[in-house]
């Protein structure tokens, strides 16, 4: 019983998403009938471009808020940052669809790609990846019924849904804990050949802890960002307050990478001027030190501008880190020579164009955002707390 | 079952890699000819699953030419068949590592794995495959060596149980130790692997790959992933615990009255 129709308005900013989802569309299709090679420039050194290192590994990390927000809201019951858990939670689903529809644009023989859900190669950590990631995505749309079902009444299914959602919020965390590091654990296998800055047999940690330290800056980005469309006042007192988690993580991260490469004897190679330390040097300087300073100051937290900075660096920090992983610390044993080709820019952007139109729409049209009133009473208090922090 | 190539007995003939195509049917791609070293190096391919690479270098100050042959190494403990999660890579009892194409997903992991950078993909084709070596599994199981073992004419290679491929080369190496380097490769690479090559020259001077891992590359993966499990169930089990712990401490709240309905009458 639907009591207000399906909304979606079209701007002149959505028509161009929308070109590009058709011509990201027209390619994939190309790609389906003349293989991976007419549109790629992928090839036996370069095995895995574009579409897997940005795409999926990026993808994957960036819908970390999913699961992070779910710990800290649904878990450890911080009801303050209630407000933001279902954008968290819708963006994090539609980063795992389109995850998965760029894994299956990306595989040469797709028609098989049930296969492993019978065929156990449970000694390859792709088979781990493979599994959680189909599971979780099932749990999301499982804990996003909860909230589809108030906009679609189904008065017993969201009964039932809501009566066993304690069991799928906490899957729906053991999950992504376990794929978001195995997609780190893919690279172990890689030991003469991921450059030792980054190779390490803890990359499994690395990847699950900036995966879920990466979740409240997605948060920060994404909320700014929706309050901004939709002229909504931006839950700042919220946002600031996420920082400390964001922080302390990082810390620990940065400690632990230092350790990590003293205990392996590579510390030196981080200064030795190549092309990789340098690579190295920014991601750690510009990516981590520098919003943890920024985190740590409250006249830069505590303001919409100076979180919304550091959010959008620890963001592009972890992008930046996938990628040193897949191409600048493959590059010297891989040779040869890879850079995506038009086409598989395109269907990039117009993977993630899908993205933003989708979550346009289930915003408009479901109850994702939290009622105005109640954010600006709420903001009151937490503003109040996070100052204290 | 394992081989040995002796790089100081190879002359460059390209009897071994004709010998490949013909007994595995592999064709010539489109204006490519049957291209050979001696036009210029030739890589892996899906259509060429060894090829002979010519290495110039120095050896006592004068200019030498080497020729090194590739093909799958048939690792005694393969990256490639532990990086599959869908069991088309396998190592069999005999000792070849082979392909299976019915159960191939394409997602080229196995590539990724291999320390050795062998297998090649079919970029253009609609349902590519993973090609590479298969040891001539079928002519092994006639009792028979692999069709470039058989047709060498210079004996650069010897093909039979893998354990007497190492005696043997210990053997040249120690009967003849002024000519050879006195390293067997493939014998500790990657945990060791079916393909064994003794040379005058140092490895690294022919393009071999020195810096593999001793180790068995599948213990490095088994060392992360036996862990699953235990994260599992602990990492739920700590979560449920503290799900019921904190949800005990924590108002009750009513989270639809939070979020704005969007259908009209819940305004």
């Amino acid at each position: 019983m639907q009591k207000k129709h399906w909304t979606f308005r079209i701007t002149g900013f959505r028509l161009l998403l929308i070109l590009f989802v058709i011509a990201a569309v027209a390619i994939s299709l190309y790609r389906f009938i003349f293989g991976l090679g007419s549109v790629t420039n992928l090839n036996d050194q370069w095995p895995w471009g574009l579409w897997i290192g940005f795409d999926l590994l990026c993808g994957i990390a960036l819908a970390g808020g999913g699961f992070s927000t779910a710990l800290i809201v649904h878990v450890l019951h911080k009801e303050k940052y209630l407000p933001i858990a279902r954008a968290a939670l819708l963006t994090s689903l539609i980063g795992y669809i389109i995850a998965l529809v760029s894994l299956f644009l990306d595989i040469g023989r797709w028609y098989n790609f049930w296969r492993p859900f019978f065929f156990w190669g449970y000694h390859s950590v792709l088979f781990e990846v493979f599994w959680c990631i189909s599971l979780y995505t099932t749990v999301q749309i499982l804990e996003f019924g909860d909230i589809f079902f108030e906009r679609v009444r189904f008065p017993s299914l969201k009964k039932i849904l809501h009566a066993t959602m304690p069991f799928w919020l906490i899957i729906g965390i053991v999950l992504p804990t376990l794929h978001q590091s195995s997609l780190g654990s893919l690279y172990v296998i890689a030991a003469n050949r991921l450059n030792p800055l980054w190779w390490s047999m803890i990359i499994p940690f690395f990847f699950v802890w900036s995966a879920f330290f990466l979740g409240p800056a997605m948060v920060t980005i994404e909320g700014t960002l929706a309050a901004r469309a939709y002229r909504r006042e931006p839950e700042l007192p919220v946002f600031s307050s996420l920082t400390s988690v964001t922080m302390w993580m990082m810390i620990v991260y940065f400690i632990v990478k230092v350790i990590d490469l003293n205990y392996r004897g590579v510390f030196s190679q981080a200064f030795n001027g190549s092309f990789e330390s340098n690579m190295f040097l920014v991601e750690m300087i510009v990516f981590v030190l520098l919003p943890i300073v920024m985190y740590a100051v409250p006249s830069i937290r505590n303001k919409l501008w100076g979180v919304f900075t550091a959010s959008v660096l620890v963001v592009a920090g972890v992008v930046f880190n996938r990628m040193n992983v897949v191409f600048t610390g493959m590059a010297q044993s891989a040779g040869g020579h890879y850079f995506p080709t038009d086409w598989e820019i395109l269907v990039t952007i117009g993977m993630w164009s899908a993205l933003v139109l989708i979550y346009c729409f289930v915003v408009e049209n479901f109850p994702i955002m939290p009622k105005e009133n109640l954010v600006s009473h709420e903001s009151s208090m937490t503003a109040g707390q996070s100052v204290h922090m | 079952m394992g081989a040995l190539v002796d790089i100081t007995k190879c002359i460059g003939c390209e009897s071994c890699v004709v010998a490949c195509r013909l007994y595995n049917g592999l064709e010539p791609g489109q204006n490519e000819g049957y291209r050979t070293a001696q036009d210029g190096n030739t890589e892996l391919a899906p259509n060429k699953w060894t090829v002979i690479q010519s290495h110039r270098t120095e050896k006592s100050e004068k200019q030498i030419r080497r020729f090194v042959k590739q093909q799958c190494f048939h690792c005694l403990e393969p990256a490639c068949a532990s990086a599959c999660f869908a069991k088309a890579l396998q190592k069999t009892p005999e000792g070849p590592v082979v392909y299976n194409e019915k159960l191939c997903v394409g997602c080229r992991y196995c590539m990724i794995a291999c320390p050795f950078g062998i297998l090649r993909f079919e970029w253009d084709k609609p349902f590519p495959r993973v090609l590479k070596c298969q040891m001539c599994l079928g002519r092994l199981a006639d009792g028979q060596m692999p069709a470039c073992a058989s047709v060498c004419p210079t004996g650069a290679i010897t093909f039979g149980e893998r354990d007497k491929m190492v005696g043997e080369a210990k053997n040249r190496l120690t009967s003849n130790p002024d000519l050879y380097t006195g390293q067997i490769y493939g014998v500790k690479e990657a945990g060791g692997t079916s393909w064994l090559y003794i040379s005058d020259v140092p490895f690294e001077q022919l393009g071999f790959r020195t810096n593999v891992p001793e180790k068995p590359i599948p213990e490095y993966t088994w060392q992360v992933l036996r862990w699953t499990p235990f994260i599992f169930v602990g990492w739920g089990a700590l979560l449920t615990g503290m799900y019921l712990y904190t949800k005990r401490r924590a108002g009750v709240h009513e989270e639809e009255e939070m979020y704005a309905p969007v259908d009209d009458d819940g305004k």
